[in-house]
């Protein structure tokens, strides 16, 4: 396989479960105000820390609004919009278009057109639930249609590789502002929750709900929702799909069959490693958000490994 | 009902489908009947659906000037274009017989150029060509051919007809979007397919294949064939992917490539693996820096000399194009009897070569009657259309043909025949031109039919697709 068709592939596939936890975010979010009595600040700023685009979109807008919000986020001309991600998804399915199943591309294509236009009737709550959950179920459609209709073989595993590691990402992402908005830690080791106590578990049962996780949760953790036990579940339980754990172990599992994957190889172990040999528990203690930051740095230097191992043609 | 044959009027040209006001011809009878039964409602939808069918199906073309929306959708009319097998048939071998004394010219031109010692054209009028590749001396790729595949331009005249218009050697395009005008058709009218016994044309990438497959240097069983283009902003991308799709084949860029020891090997994430035989959709003088044009950034230095050592097959072979040129046209016929002895079976269009004298005087004498073309453009740019031009631009070509006889080429204005496409109101004649693809190596292939294309604007004869022009499924019928 070309490296630029594997870079390509991997990239449309990461941009495409971006869109979908983008969407994701969104309509949890919308459906927490629901939930959420007025007096409850409910932070929009936590999605831009989310989405890792604090810098671009202090850039746009001054304040973090939910219209600014679902404007950024879905129709901005801009990296972290659901239509320009589209776009690109598109892109980069547009040129690969020789080793993707037809049928994936023109969902894909779909999807681009749909969300362009309704991209403008988003700013309303009712349109734009509707939207997001329309994305979510074609980009869950596209990943069906690669699964089933691409080989196992090396394009398979960039798309594998690529949804992977954004899931990680994402949900480590999403656990670091889940804790910042409920574990404080004014002193050493003093734990206070901040957020008023009653809405603690709605809080994070949206963080699940986020990542469809909620009824996993409840089936395999069987207590009352809680964040150690949550946070516990969306990094380190190997059998839910969008734990940290599970595609850290799908990368390290799908990459044994590409050529030169020790460092890769090395590095997704080394994740690994620092995902399951932490005390959630101690964690919370000490601060969530240290650990997360260092757990992203092993996912950038990943990803970084496999751009130059597989993408850079050697000269 | 929406559309009827009894108010459409084709005027004095040969129209294809229906002869003359509420008469189809035989093989369309049931096609046009069909048509006729569904009321506006069913054509919107279908016409709408069509449109749904491209856009999703991402069929799309580039127009340069467009600035930032590079990706265009497919203009695409609904009524099919029928063509009786028998006259078909005819056509096919003509097409087959004018590719193989056009191949016997190239490699002539190239190895020995008998065909300057027998007298039969001006040594000039070649090498001078700015198609013409002396670095390809000498050369003989396999079967002798150089133009594997070759997209030529037909068109109907007023008895209906097949003449030859021009012959595209270089790099035709067009071939995916005759197969996706199938695939549309069948989207979106699969009632029309009932009763009609229609030539399939999804062969033609297993064709393709085959071919490129034989022209691989590697005896081995399965041979690297890529698809060499020149990137997103090309303008014919689509159908680089889509063919390489089909096929099976990589899509790759210049960059995806790299010379060493006169091999040609592509970059692959396990690192560099070697191929064999190359479709390229690139010109000529972008192929290879260091041979040809040193600033191109789309080719790959070296490959040029890989493929003089026989190490990688280019389709088609560099130098084919000298044959790509209005003037060589001219002389075709005659090849086909100097070379196969053979009488041609398909006619050229009636030309006046600008720098023979008499002829040239009868172009200049006539430039009001006359289309001029220049010999080496492609895509309807260039060209005097006489009758509709004004003074100003027949001065204009007169001094361009004074300075520059070479390169111009006059023909009579060709009454091109048409066919009904689905109009506001209703259908309505519009003018078409016809290109079939014929695949050579050591067999030929020619398509069923081809990519036609209608110019959508009332009265003209413009069929580009840059230009305002759309397309059309084509079905060649038996019985």
């Amino acid at each position: 396989m070309l490296s630029r068709v594997a870079e390509r592939i991997y990239w449309q596939a990461r941009y495409l479960e971006r869109v979908e936890n983008t969407a994701r975010l969104l309509n949890v979010f919308s459906n927490l105000l629901l939930d959420l009595p007025g007096r409850t600040k409910l932070g929009w700023r936590a999605l831009v820390r989310i989405t890792g685009t604090t810098e671009l979109f202090a850039t746009r807008y001054n304040i973090a609004t939910e219209s600014n919000l679902a404007q950024f986020l879905i129709a901005d001309d801009c990296d972290a919009s659901i239509c320009s991600m589209l776009s690109m998804a598109r892109e980069n399915a547009r040129t690969t278009r020789e080793v993707m199943p037809t049928e994936a591309f023109e969902r894909i294509n779909d999807l681009h057109y749909y969300a362009q236009s309704a991209a403008d009737s988003a700013a309303v709550r009712s349109a734009r639930n509707e939207m997001l959950e329309h994305t979510i179920e074609s980009a869950q459609q596209i990943f069906g249609m690669l699964a089933g209709a691409m080989s196992r073989d090396s394009g398979y595993t960039f798309v594998r590789m690529g949804r992977a590691l954004e899931r990680a990402d994402m949900v480590t992402r999403i656990v670091d502002v889940g804790a910042r908005k409920l574990f404080t830690h004014p002193g050493k080791g003093s734990v206070a929750p901040r957020f008023p106590e009653p809405y603690e578990g709605i809080l994070w049962m949206s963080v699940l709900r986020s990542q469809s996780a909620y009824q996993m949760y409840r089936q395999h953790v069987r207590r009352r929702v809680n964040g150690e036990d949550v946070v516990r579940f969306l990094l380190q339980d190997e059998e839910f799909p969008r734990a940290a754990i599970h595609n850290l172990t799908t990368i390290s599992k799908v990459l044994s069959k590409l050529p030169k994957n020790e460092e890769v190889a090395g590095l997704v172990d080394e994740a690994r490693r620092h995902v399951m040999q932490s005390q959630v528990a101690d964690l919370i203690e000490e601060g969530l958000t240290d650990y997360i930051d260092r757990l992203q740095i092993k996912f950038a230097a990943i990803h970084n490994a496999i751009t130059h191992t597989w993408f850079s043609p050697r000269n | 009902m929406q559309i009827d044959w009894q108010t459409y009027d084709p005027g004095a040209f040969h129209d294809e489908m229906i002869e003359r006001p509420g008469a189809p011809r035989p093989t369309a009878q049931q096609l046009a009947a069909y048509l006729e039964s569904l009321d506006r409602k069913d054509l919107d939808e279908k016409k709408l659906a069509a449109r749904l069918a491209i856009k999703t199906m991402g069929i799309s073309f580039t127009v340069y000037s467009d600035g930032q929306n590079i990706d265009r959708e497919w203009p695409f009319d609904l009524i099919p274009r029928v063509i009786p097998a028998r006259e078909w048939e005819v056509t096919r071998r003509g097409l087959e017989q004018r590719v193989r004394a056009l191949n016997c010219f190239i490699n002539d031109v190239y190895n020995g150029q008998k065909v300057f010692k027998d007298k039969i054209i001006d040594p000039e009028l070649i090498l001078d060509s700015v198609n013409f590749r002396p670095q390809c001396l000498g050369i003989e790729p396999r079967y002798g051919v150089w133009a594997h595949i070759c997209g030529t331009d037909l068109i109907r005249d007023e008895h209906g007809r097949f003449m030859v218009l021009e012959d595209n050697l270089r790099v035709p395009s067009g071939v995916s979007y005759m197969l996706e005008n199938r695939r549309v058709t069948k989207r979106v009218f699969p009632e029309l397919f009932e009763n009609y016994d229609i030539e399939p044309v999804t062969e033609y990438p297993q064709e393709l294949f085959d071919m490129l497959a034989s022209l691989s240097p590697r005896r081995q069983a399965f041979p690297e064939i890529v698809v060499l283009t020149p990137g997103i902003y090309n303008s014919a991308y689509f159908e680089h992917s889509y063919l390489a799709q089909r096929m099976g084949a990589e899509l790759v860029e210049g960059s995806d490539l790299v010379v060493e020891n006169d091999r040609v090997y592509m970059r692959n994430i396990g690192g560099l693996s070697q191929v064999d035989v190359i479709y390229r959709r690139i010109d000529d003088m972008f192929l290879d820096p260091a041979v040809f044009n040193p600033e191109s950034m789309l080719g790959v230095p070296g490959l040029f000399k890989a493929w003089v050592k026989g190490n990688v097959s280019l389709a088609n072979a560099p130098g084919a194009g000298v044959a790509d040129d209005k003037i060589v046209y001219t002389y075709v016929p005659e090849f086909i009897k100097y070379y196969l002895d053979e009488d041609p079976i398909l006619p050229n269009v009636p030309s006046y070569r600008c720098f023979k004298d008499k002829e040239r005087q009868h172009v200049l004498a006539n430039l009001d009657k006359l289309v001029v073309k220049p010999a080496n453009e492609s895509g309807g740019y260039g060209m005097l259309m006489g009758p509709q031009a004004s003074v100003a631009e027949r001065e204009e070509f007169a001094r361009k043909i004074k300075d520059n006889p070479r390169n111009y080429l006059g023909q009579p204005l060709i009454s091109l025949s048409t066919v009904p496409i689905l109009g506001e109101k209703a259908a309505e004649p519009r003018h078409v031109d016809l290109r079939p693809f014929i695949l050579q190596a050591a067999d030929s292939y020619v398509t069923p039919g081809g990519l036609t294309r209608v110019a959508l604007v009332k009265g003209s004869y413009v069929v580009n697709s840059s230009q305002g022009g759309g397309s059309k499924d084509t079905w060649v019928v038996m019985g």
